[in-house]
């Protein structure tokens, strides 16, 4: 093998690899937050809702999770502008993310508000509490602490995903590294390098969301027990 | 512009036959590659364990498309043409193999400790003990999210797209150039993903709970 590795590149366009990563945590922080609410709200329709309701979030799901990320990002882009509804690409892909990810978060959150016990909510009523009270505070906080690890994985999966964005030209990290590589025509080196970047992406979503974790659970924090 | 016909829809469905083949590529190769590496997860041998879970945290901390363009340049750094299919083959292998590797071994590590003591007293060997003992067991629990994981094999194929690939995602991509009606025709693909996707799906489901009624 006669080829020489050369990541020279990097002295110049360091910021750009920075300026894309800092675009991706922004596009993805984004969709995660308003996944996960879109995604929670699906999931108590799915649970509670009346049958229009249950049918509408199941249908939203199925198909979701049954057609490929990229052409969701391309029917949000282009589909979306040839109806004449004009958008940006990082408007785009926090949309089409965020669609994605609310998806995933419904079948994930429904499994935790289906193992709370019928007891709990029997409690619940005893106390007092209204429907919505009911809710928010017995049901959310423990339904989300015993999926959390999944939550968890989903939102770095969805990190990673992201990365699909650079096909609509959000200038995210992948974007910024086919750019650079057609500049430089270094492109295994900008690749491993961006691939590094995003190991450590991985890494600090982990870390992110395990100290959210611990902030959220305080029953947790302070028994150190899974619920 | 060309007027959006028939036979673009047809031609849609038949580049579905490449994200079929890359599908099983994908499956195959992952099936072969992902096995040594479930089994090197369990092993006794503290390095087998971690190389087997570098491995997998690599792949799972990458996106797949990085994956991709790695495997495409790289080959050419190798001195070999850049084929798509081959860069694309590559790719999903590595890629099936990390999931399916994690996977299975849940699976292997589900099978019932006294399975194994059973099979010691008997007097088995390690290949013995894998080959029908264990393994056997492991592929009664592995079907259902082996199944499942098959899902996200045929939505990601869409990513070959990328390199040059002429498969379903980019087909709609060349015909969405000639005629430029892109919410009809995405639509129509995702449409055909979804005819691809959902029986495996619902497969999945169905085998997972008669798994869990064979169980209670």
């Amino acid at each position: 093998m006669s080829y020489k590795f050369d990541f020279e590149f990097l002295a110049e366009r360091w910021p750009d690899f920075v300026a894309g990563a800092w675009l991706t945590i922004q596009l993805t922080v984004l969709s995660i937050a308003l996944g996960f609410l879109v995604g929670t709200l699906c999931a108590l329709a799915r649970v509670y809702g009346g049958p229009v309701l249950r049918r509408l979030a199941g249908g939203y799901v199925e198909i979701i999770r049954n057609t490929p990320l990229l052409i969701q990002i391309f029917i949000v882009y282009f589909g979306l502008s040839s109806l004449g509804l004009k958008l940006s690409a990082e408007v785009s892909a926090v949309l089409a993310l965020t669609i994605n990810m609310g998806a995933y978060t419904t079948e994930i959150m429904r499994a935790g508000i289906e193992s709370i016990q019928r007891t709990q909510l029997e409690a619940a009523d005893c106390l007092g509490l209204t429907r919505l009270q009911t809710i928010l505070h017995v049901v959310l906080l423990p339904a989300m602490e015993r999926v959390y690890p999944s939550l968890g994985s989903q939102g770095v999966l969805l990190m990673l995903a992201s990365s699909i964005t650079s096909q609509i030209s959000a200038e995210e990290l992948t974007a910024t590294a086919n750019l650079v590589q057609s500049d430089t025509y270094r492109s295994f080196e900008v690749y491993v390098i961006v691939a590094v970047v995003y190991l450590a992406l991985s890494a600090l979503y982990r870390l992110g969301f395990w100290a959210i974790g611990l902030i959220l659970f305080e029953r947790r924090r302070r028994l150190g027990t899974p619920l | 512009m060309i007027q959006l016909s028939f036979n673009h829809l047809i031609y849609l469905v038949e580049a579905a036959r490449w994200t079929i083949l890359l599908s099983v590529i994908a499956f195959v190769g992952g099936a072969i590659v992902g096995l040594p590496i479930a089994l090197m997860r369990v092993s006794k041998s503290a390095a087998l364990r971690g190389i087997a879970w570098g491995y997998i945290q690599l792949i799972q901390g990458t996106p797949l498309l990085i994956v991709l363009f790695l495997s495409y340049f790289g080959l050419g750094i190798l001195g070999y043409k850049l084929d798509p299919l081959v860069a694309a083959g590559l790719s999903f292998t590595f890629y099936a193999a990390a999931f399916l590797g994690e996977i299975w071994r849940g699976c292997i590590e589900a099978v019932p400790k006294t399975q194994w003591e059973a099979s010691d007293c008997l007097g088995l060997n390690l290949f013995q003990q894998y080959a029908y003992v264990i393994l056997p067991q492991a592929l009664r629990i592995a079907i259902p999210p082996t199944v499942g994981f098959m899902v996200q094999i045929v939505k990601n194929t869409s990513l070959a797209s990328v390199i040059g690939f002429v498969e379903l995602a980019r087909a709609g991509q060349i015909v969405n150039n000639s005629t430029f009606e892109p919410f009809a025709i995405f639509t129509a693909v995702a449409a055909i993903y979804f005819v691809l996707c959902y029986p495996l799906s619902v497969a999945a489901r169905t085998l997972e709970r008669r798994a869990h009624a064979g169980r209670s």
